[in-house]
């Protein structure tokens, strides 16, 4: 079946992603830092002092009335429980080096933001902005869209962003008293690292056995 | 304090809200003469209006609500951080679990978003099963709805007429799949296994029946005085602010826009390939939430019908290596899920499985439009909008 195989040959960028783009790009100007695609949408890393002027723009200029969601993402390399190559398969050994995403990114820590048009057909646009290490404020959406609300109180405690002007960042999943920033890729998966993988199937000897006699067709 | 104290006409704030809802004022104004205290009730972790286990803490002043605060998490299961240490087979296994009523439609943009990355494109006949999957599975979640809905109400018949015939719908899912909430029946590249024998035409007569108890509802709920003077103009939503908080699918076609991402969005399976429409209500109460799921059932009946008329045979897999590793990149496929807009923003870096996936689920800012609803609101039409809203608490914890 080679003909189910689709080769990339269509545009990085769809038609109204490509239109969305070319508008946001003459009213925002050099806030814009890069941009790029995720395969048909277009992915716009803006200024972080553009980021809440970017979505007033989305909103009021490009039609986007809609917010789909705002996250973080941490592009610190994932530690890897496995190694590549050692034959064990159960947990995805990801690259060691720092690598970024479409448009890019100045450092580790990024703000990302889908915002939508219920009014035109696959409207909507990819915004990034990058946030320092050592200062990770960026401004509060929440005067413009205000579902944004619980949105960055999800990025605040997943990953210790700070939201100027949101009204109260507080704890959205997790109890109060939690500390740490879950998300971060430096917080480790506590249940990774007392047992691998708890898929691996681990047959326990039954008590007097010989130890190690317990592994399934190995009696006999 | 005398009425005099109250704004008039003219001085009041400008918001465009139906003029039922504007008796709250003079409600307010009783409250003021009285002078009643605040008081705070706790209503949940477990109450039946919420699917698991969603806290609502509600101030009131007398019987009306000053606000509300939902407290979430309760149910959190930290599925953003375990894809990352998980592959992508596996995680289908997890996204299952987000909105349990729906699990078939939730696995549906995760696939589509590794197979894009991958370049691969499920056969025909796979994205006719899908398509039909999806929608059964649209199907069995609106028929728990349409039933409980009168439930919370207080009417007890539509909720056995609802459980009796969403069971009907997931005999047939389980049937295909083997399981009937967590099927984990699509692959990278396509589906598992073929549909059993005689299965189209049980799904007929089953489509039939949904069809036939559609009327029953119209009858039963919708043309109920009791039911209509419980959710008429109770918890509008209006049209752009319940955009801008992101709520999506049924709730805010009820609203009256015309959106629907089967229709509007990249296209995704065979939508585009189907004779159907989408239904909007002007009002944007509770009552329209319930009317658009209900056309929306039918309509979903009769797309799976034109579907098992039209399904081309052919294999159901495409040509996907052995160890699936997604190539560099990152996508966010997004669709329409029976509880609204289900997406998901996966950043691939060559691995076998991802490198951060965003889940976006409906749940999420569908209940986050609550203390601006709720606000003004009476105690018991906290349940009516809670129940219009549908949600599930794994759609909201994820």
């Amino acid at each position: 079946m080679a003909d189910s195989v689709v080769t990339p040959t269509e545009p990085v960028v769809r038609e109204e992603a490509a239109a969305a783009l070319e508008r946001l790009q003459a009213e925002l100007g050099d806030a814009i830092v890069e941009h790029g695609g995720a395969l048909g949408d277009a992915v716009v890393r803006v200024r972080r002092d553009a980021w809440r002027r970017s979505a007033q723009v989305c909103k009021e200029k490009l039609e986007c009335d809609y917010l789909s969601f705002i996250a973080g993402i941490d592009w610190m390399p994932t530690p890897s429980v496995t190694e590549e190559g050692s034959g064990d398969t159960s947990t995805p050994a990801q690259p060691k080096e720092q690598t970024y995403g479409s448009a890019g990114s100045a450092g580790r820590y990024q703000l990302l933001a889908v915002v939508e048009s219920t009014r035109r057909k696959s409207w909507r646009v990819i915004l990034k902005t990058d946030l320092p290490d050592d200062d990770l404020h960026a401004e509060s959406w929440v005067t413009v869209y205000p579902g944004a609300d619980w949105h960055e109180r999800e990025a605040w405690e997943m990953y210790g962003f700070v939201f100027d002007g949101h009204p109260s960042l507080r704890h959205l999943y997790l109890p109060s008293e939690f500390e740490g920033h879950p998300l971060r890729k430096d917080f480790p998966l506590l249940a990774r690292e007392v047992k691998p993988w708890p898929g691996l199937v681990d047959v326990e000897p039954m008590p007097g056995d010989d130890a190690g006699d317990g592994e399934e067709g190995e009696s006999a | 304090m005398t009425t005099t104290d109250l704004p008039s006409p003219g001085e009041l704030p400008e918001v465009t809200v139906d003029p039922a809802a504007m008796r709250h004022l003079a409600d307010a104004q009783v409250n003021v003469e009285l002078d009643t205290g605040d008081m705070v009730l706790n209503i949940g972790p477990q109450h039946p209006a919420t699917h698991g286990t969603l806290r609502l803490v509600v101030r009131l002043d007398g019987e009306r609500v000053v606000s509300a605060d939902p407290i979430i998490g309760y149910m959190h299961r930290g599925y953003e951080k375990l894809t990352e240490f998980r592959t992508y087979p596996q995680i289908t296994t997890l996204i299952n679990r987000i909105d349990w009523l729906s699990s078939f439609a939730n696995e549906v943009p995760f696939i589509a978003a590794a197979e894009q990355l991958m370049s691969i494109e499920a056969p025909p006949r796979a994205q006719y099963q899908r398509t039909i999957l999806t929608e059964l599975s649209r199907i069995a979640t609106f028929l728990l709805f349409l039933g409980e809905m009168g439930l919370q109400v207080g009417a007890i018949t539509p909720a056995f007429y609802g459980f009796r015939d969403r069971e009907y719908v997931l005999n047939l899912i389980e049937a295909v799949t083997g399981g009937r909430f967590h099927p984990n029946f699509n692959r990278i590249g396509g589906i598992k296994d073929d549909l059993p024998w005689g299965w189209i035409s049980e799904c007929r007569t089953t489509m039939n029946k949904v069809l036939a108890s559609c009327d029953e509802f119209d009858d039963l709920v919708v043309g109920n005085p009791i039911f209509q003077k419980r959710t008429r103009s109770i918890g509008i939503i209006p049209q752009q602010l319940g955009a801008a908080y992101g709520v999506s699918g049924s709730n805010l076609r009820a609203s009256g826009i015309d959106w629907d991402l089967r229709r509007d969005g990249p296209k995704y399976l065979v939508y585009d390939e189907l004779d159907w429409q989408v239904w909007t209500h002007p009002d944007g109460d509770s009552f329209s939430r319930y009317w658009v799921r209900l056309q929306e059932t039918r309509e979903s009946a009769r797309m799976v019908l034109q579907m098992l008329d039209q399904m081309p045979s052919g294999p159901l897999m495409a040509k996907v290596p052995r160890i699936i590793k997604v190539p560099e990149g990152e996508v966010f496929v997004n669709t329409e899920n029976p509880l609204g807009e289900m997406g998901y923003y996966v950043i691939s870096k060559g691995a076998t499985g991802p490198f951060r996936t965003k889940i976006r689920s409906a749940s999420f800012s569908n209940v986050s439009i609550l203390p601006w609803l709720l606000r003004g609101s009476y105690v018991p039409d906290i349940i009516t909008i809670l129940a219009s809203l549908y949600f599930i608490l794994g759609d909201i914890d994820r």
